[in-house]
């Protein structure tokens, strides 16, 4: 999890980290737009955007485990050695926020329709099993979480957009470069 | 603050590092700006479901825990029996002959004040949640007239704010329902029905319409437009309520007949005929059309709502089996999102309740 500071590690993420990481950051930006939206709206649109979510929130769970797994094998690449200490702290403990944001929202999400009773469907009829007693009190709690989370996640996300943009506007560090191609 | 490294590239002058700071600023800010919009704070002019479960919430206030609207019921449980005969619309275990299907029911009135006279609206409304052997479930919310007063959301945002109580007498205005009424003509057919409909002294006697359109589609893969029913079996018409009755008579008089034995319904499916509207609730179809008798409703018990198996069911009609699937009525997926925000505000506030017991819950599974 933690930035490595070995001097032989490659300057770039790891190809699969790569890809993973884009094809994620636009799958939880839809997410959250989708989210925010279905909520929101009374038209077709809410059952939908409903019908995207559920699936779409599968698909995240299953990546964000791939990429844990590569992360831990494949390394990252050091943060430049001067770089302030404080943003090193806001990074490394961002990047904690991340991941444990992106396995806490899909799994509340699927307990929550567990607890509220429903079939848990991904696709037309096809349903899950429920991972939650049918209870509306963890419902209620599950909801707010999910709810609260997502606009947390939201923030997170925000800062690790001006973060990546610093990096590479102003810095001009190589940090987004290690994100967005392959330099060994 | 940022200090130079011999590696980078040549320093930004000062104002170079100010446009690119405003680039970052507005890269985030409009990413900001566009979810806010998505979620409707930014949008106030945009109807939402919050707005719409607002307007149950006559004055800014709730009766903590209830629903949002028919928020006065009781909890029945019971099963179906089906015939068969549904079979050839729609592919759902339910239908097949001979299934037994044990469902969760409520009956209800419409409003959001879970204290209001039994007299107080002429409308009731039954609500029904199948649970068949495979974890699939159909959800209905049905209520006693054959058609709505409206045929969207806006319209019936604008039917809620017309017909709320004036903060000044705490009445609603008459005049503007009046207003309301001239200026939406597509509720003429429920003005019609409304002045000759009285509240009935029975939850058991009445008859209780889908109101929107669904699609069922059989093993053959043939989609087609039906609506559905229940229709009261062996129960002679109740009489109209009387001053004589209480406030809560309906309650009673539901427990009364239940303890003389199970209340029935025939669950009748009516399908369109081609050119016939499905996204227009406020148009019933003709009477010739198509009618399957799908089973009987058989209620058994029924229990106080407060700690009853419906208590927490959200009767999202928008819940169905495979075989069944909404229609293109715009109405269904704002019952669906304004039910969400209804369950979601009605379990937090609830929390410092105790739980209905789950025993019911369990038992409907049990054989």
């Amino acid at each position: 999890m933690n930035h490595s500071i070995d001097k032989t590690q490659e300057a770039s993420f790891s190809l699969p980290a790569r890809v993973l990481h884009w094809l994620m950051a636009a799958g939880i930006l839809a997410m959250l737009f989708i989210g925010v939206g279905m909520v929101a709206s009374v038209s077709e649109r809410h059952n939908w955007l409903l019908a995207i979510h559920k699936p779409l929130g599968a698909a995240l769970l299953l990546l964000v485990c791939i990429r844990l797994i590569v992360r831990l094998t494949k390394g990252t690449p050091p943060l430049p050695a001067d770089m302030p200490e404080w943003q090193k702290h806001v990074a490394l403990a961002s990047h904690w926020l991340l991941y444990l944001l992106m396995f806490a929202m899909p799994l509340i999400g699927w307990a929550m329709v567990s607890a509220s009773g429903t079939p848990v469907t991904l696709i037309g009829a096809w349903t899950i099993p429920a991972i939650a007693p049918e209870n509306a009190d963890v419902f209620a709690v599950l909801r707010a979480a999910h709810r609260y989370l997502a606009y947390l996640l939201f923030a997170t996300v925000l800062l690790h957009q001006a973060a990546g943009l610093f990096h590479g506007l102003i810095r001009r560090d190589g940090v987004l470069k290690s994100m967005v191609s392959n330099r060994a | 603050m940022l200090e130079k490294n011999e590696t980078r590239p040549s320093g930004l002058t000062a104002g170079q590092k100010l446009i690119r700071f405003t680039v970052i600023g507005a890269a985030v800010l409009g990413l900001g700006a566009a979810f806010g919009y998505t979620g409707g704070w930014l949008a106030p002019q945009r109807l939402t479901a919050d707005r719409i479960a607002n307007t149950f919430e006559p004055g800014g206030k709730s009766h903590p825990g209830f629903r949002r609207n028919h928020a006065k019921g009781i909890c029945v449980t019971g099963h179906f029996e089906s015939s068969g005969a549904a079979q050839t619309l729609s592919s759902t275990p339910m239908f097949s002959p001979d299934a037994s299907i044990p469902l969760v029911g409520r009956l209800a009135l419409p409003g959001p004040n879970p204290y209001a006279p039994d007299s107080s609206v002429p409308i009731r409304s039954f609500a029904l949640r199948f649970s068949m052997p495979d974890g699939q479930q159909w959800r209905t919310a049905m209520n006693s007239m054959p058609v709505f007063p409206v045929a969207t959301p806006q319209s019936f945002y604008e039917q809620q704010l017309a017909s709320a109580p004036d903060p000044k007498t705490g009445k609603p205005d008459p005049a503007r329902i009046k207003a309301f009424f001239a200026s939406h003509p597509e509720t003429a057919q429920f003005r019609k029905w409304v002045k000759t409909a009285r509240p009935s002294a029975s939850f058991a006697t009445e008859a209780y319409y889908s109101l929107n359109a669904f699609v069922f589609t059989n093993n053959e893969g043939v989609r087609q437009n039906v609506r559905w029913r229940v229709v009261p079996l062996g129960t002679p018409a109740a009489d109209d309520a009387t001053p004589e009755h209480d406030q809560n008579y309906l309650d009673m008089d539901l427990v009364q007949r239940l303890s003389e034995g199970p209340l029935r319904w025939r669950l009748i499916v009516t399908v369109a005929d081609p050119g016939d509207p499905s996204n227009d609730a406020t148009k019933p179809w003709p009477d010739s059309r198509r009618q399957v008798e799908a089973g009987t409703i058989v209620i058994e018990k029924s229990q106080a709502q407060d700690h009853g198996p419906c208590r927490d069911i959200n009767f999202d009609p928008t819940v169905l089996p495979q075989g069944m699937a909404i229609s293109d009525d715009p109405l269904l997926p704002a019952r669906s999102s304004v039910y969400a925000a209804s369950v979601d505000r009605r379990t937090r506030e609830g929390l410092s309740r105790p739980s209905p017991s789950s025993s019911a819950a369990s038992s409907e599974h049990s054989k």
